[in-house]
């Protein structure tokens, strides 16, 4: 008790507030922890993209963008901290890329009004505008994702997966839970046994999971590892000489990261993307003249074009079109949260838009709504290839599988709305 | 001079065994208790409230329910974060399956189901002691966890895991769920915290801590002196895992607002709780409160000095964070391994004799 005193006086120092700012779009990244191989170039991108929008085109619509950074080091706790922290500052969306903090957050932004983009991450059902007005997961969920790899293997085994097995080897926790009921309903349309092995955090350990993998000899691996754990199953794998054609990681497993510790023996190894790989794209130009050789990049500067960086460039760019686009319909160009959240329910990317920012065919054409916050699912397939070490992309963006997604989708984001008396919206 | 204890005279058994016998004590308590009460609720805001205070309230009920068991009866656990989880877990089945009932009463019954399950896993105590007790302790953290993930029922079938807490009232004002205001779970989780840090304090300086203490410094001259050890111990467990569960449903329900066994409950959680006491002072209530204080206050402060006022990059400070907290602990414990209410005990006593010491 008596500590309450010395606390208060602790506080006059920790109450130093962020100053009120232009475009404020806090990055609450993790630069430490088991999973700061994935953080650190994702943040980079997204701060190195804002950069170049302020020193190329002096801002956004002529308002500068600031990107205040909060370390959650992948911690719940540290991240309902950061989201405090920030929100005062007039915080225009949050992207924690972390499904755990998404979940914690879905409440707190829906009722501070503050838009949550989670891309290819966080609650799938999101998706469902009607229940969650305040978060977005365009341009493609988890479901999609397992989607997007059981069609490929199915394209792969020539057209049918009966009595064929497939393993899910996942973290354990919310993000690798994710993709379970939707594998478990494509195993019954498509007849393939499924099963699913937990890696626990933060997953440097996995002789146990790959034993059991030795002994049940599944056809095909799909894999939603993230961090540290990456490395370590690819290099299993490797070790067990699996082929590496059969195994496909989530877009959160398909880094430069996570297959160049496995050497040669990567090669081959497949994942899920939802944008487009490699740094053959003139954003990269501009960021490389504009940012890192101007001393400006957030990181080291060596990340550019990796597949994560490429994330956190899309990220920021998906945010600044968004607030472009909420500046053209309020016609200022001070927007704040609540306008941000209804550009986000009209948002609509199209090649031009793409083209015209320097990314042309990073990613699928896509358009939001508001009762549909996850786009149209679009994702492709990249493989590593160990002898050019690069990734590219094997396949076309392709829709998901809808007709097994959407049940899945409305019972999940119905559930939630029933044990929170959210009433739908969008009539 | 800050103890000016001339004329405080004792005149019964009564006032001399009270909590704070010394005049300036008393009344320094009773300032804080009136700033807690009817000062902080109203002018703290959001930031204040779910950075600062909440961490701080929920892991002070969290130290002294450790530090019942560990501290004033010596069987230590490693278990605490699996506990919380029971009791995080046991509020959301409640406040799920009855609604109508008052949060309030579901935060006392998951405190009583963690109790129940800590009890069963405090029955090995009777047989094991010291390291292999911690084992046995470490292996309830894992079965635990490993149990609110494997199971579904625990979570309500939700596809990912996660809890959620809806939204609850006392009294008509929101304590859970998004749309709380600041100083209602402040006062929520002040409110939990008077209660336990009342109820241990009379509970340790009753019988039943005595024979607590006396099971802690030699077992088997307990037994001799009549200290029937299955039941102080058992109560140890029971009690301890009672504020352990109030604070994981707290944790829950009014800080998190989501949670997921592994993630939020995990090993690193029971370790962190074992820290507070330990660097608080094992054995004191004060300890608890001091413990909590250094791990949850200091990183924050350390943050906001490092980021926010010197201008470092987040990463940086994260690390410095580890290395300052890390050498201040081993600095502390190397000064005074009796913990921060030892260094309190000594600094008061010194005051007391102050500016005469002779």
């Amino acid at each position: 008790m008596k500590l309450k005193l010395a606390t208060l006086a602790l506080g006059a120092t920790m109450a130093a507030g962020p100053v009120m700012a232009d475009l404020v779009f806090p990055s609450l990244s993790y630069r430490t922890g088991p999973f700061a191989a994935g953080g650190i170039p994702f943040a980079d991108g997204y701060a190195d993209y804002f950069t170049l929008l302020n020193e190329r085109d002096g801002g956004i619509g002529g308002e500068i963008a600031q990107v205040p950074e909060c370390e959650t080091a992948y911690n719940t706790e540290k991240g309902v901290e950061c989201y405090e922290a920030t929100k005062d500052a007039g915080a225009l969306i949050y992207q924690p890329l972390s499904t755990g903090i998404t979940y914690q957050l879905i409440p707190k932004v829906t009722a501070d009004d503050i838009p949550m983009h989670t891309m290819g991450y966080g609650r799938t059902s999101a998706k469902n505008g009607k229940v969650f007005s305040h978060v977005f997961n365009y341009p493609a969920n988890y479901w999609d994702g397992a989607s997007a790899g059981v069609n490929h293997f199915l394209e792969q085994s020539g057209g049918s997966l009966e009595g064929k097995k497939i393993t899910l080897l996942h973290f354990n926790g919310a993000y690798g839970r994710e993709p379970i009921p939707t594998l478990e309903a494509l195993a019954e349309k498509h007849g393939f046994d499924f099963n699913a092995i937990p890696i626990d955090y933060p997953g440097q350990e996995q002789k146990s999971q790959w034993l059991q993998i030795r002994r049940e000899k599944p056809d095909y691996i799909l894999f939603w590892g993230w961090g540290v754990m990456n490395q370590v199953a690819i290099q299993e794998a490797a070790n067990i000489r699996y082929d590496m054609n059969n195994f496909m990681g989530i877009w959160w497993s398909g880094s430069e990261n996570d297959v160049k510790p496995a050497g040669d023996g990567a090669n081959g190894y497949k994942s899920v993307q939802f944008h487009n790989v490699g740094s053959d794209f003139p954003v990269f130009d501009d960021i490389q003249k504009y940012v890192v050789d101007a001393g400006k990049a957030a990181g080291a500067g060596d990340q550019v074009g990796s597949v994560l960086y490429n994330r956190g460039v899309y990220a920021a760019f998906l945010a600044a079109e968004a607030a472009k686009q909420a500046q053209d319909a309020n016609g200022t160009s001070a927007i704040d949260a609540s306008m941000m959240r209804d550009a986000m329910e009209n948002l609509s990317i199209t090649a031009d838009i793409m083209t015209a920012a320097g990314l042309p065919n990073f990613g699928p054409e896509f358009s939001v709504s508001c009762a549909n916050h996850g786009g149209d699912g679009m994702s492709a397939i990249a493989q590593w290839d160990a002898s050019a070490q690069s990734w590219s992309l094997i396949s076309d963006f392709a829709t998901s599988d809808a007709s097994v997604i959407t049940p899945l989708i409305d019972a999940d984001s119905a559930a939630y709305a029933a044990e929170n008396k959210i009433e739908m919206g969008c009539n | 001079m800050f103890y000016r204890e001339a004329g405080d005279f004792k005149t019964s058994y009564k006032e001399d065994n009270q909590t704070f016998p010394i005049k300036f004590d008393r009344y320094r308590y009773y300032a804080v208790m009136f700033l807690a009460f009817a000062v902080v609720p109203f002018i703290v805001n959001d930031y204040w409230v779910n950075a600062i205070f909440l961490p701080f309230l929920i892991y002070s009920i969290a130290a002294i329910g450790l530090n019942i068991l560990t501290g004033y009866c010596g069987q230590v656990s490693l278990g605490t974060g699996g506990f919380m989880a029971v009791g995080a877990y046991a509020c959301y089945k409640l406040m799920t399956v009855f609604p109508e009932v008052s949060i309030i009463i579901h935060v006392l019954l998951a405190g009583g189901v963690t109790a129940f399950v800590c009890i069963l896993f405090g029955l090995p105590s009777l047989r094991i002691k010291g390291f292999y007790l911690a084992v046995a302790t470490l292996a309830a953290q894992f079965f635990l966890v490993w149990l609110f993930n494997r199971v579904p029922w625990f979570y309500n079938y939700s596809a990912s895991g996660q809890i959620n807490s809806p939204e609850r009232t006392v009294l008509d004002i929101a304590v859970t769920g998004p749309n709380t205001d600041a100083w209602a779970k402040y006062m929520f989780c002040l409110v939990f915290l008077t209660f336990c840090a009342l109820v241990a304090r009379n509970l340790t300086r009753g019988s039943v801590g005595r024979k607590w203490m006396a099971i802690r410094d030699m077992d088997i001259a307990a037994e001799i002196i009549g200290v029937n050890p299955l039941k102080a111990k058992i109560s140890a467990f029971g009690v301890s895992g009672f504020f352990v569960g109030i604070a994981g449903a707290l944790l829950f329900a009014v800080y998190l607002g989501a949670a997921e066994a592994g993630d939020s409950f995990g090993i690193t959680k029971s370790f962190l709780v074992l820290f507070m006491i330990i660097i608080g002072g094992l054995g004191s209530i004060f300890g608890s409160f001091a413990g909590a204080a250094f791990l949850v206050l200091l990183p924050v402060l350390l943050k906001n000095v490092l980021v926010g006022t010197l201008g470092w990059p987040t990463d940086l400070a994260a690390h410095f964070e580890f290395i300052i907290v890390g050498g201040l602990i081993i600095t502390f414990l190397i000064l005074e391994p009796h913990g921060l209410a030892q260094l309190w005990r000594v600094a008061k006593e010194k005051l007391r004799l102050w500016p005469f010491p002779h």
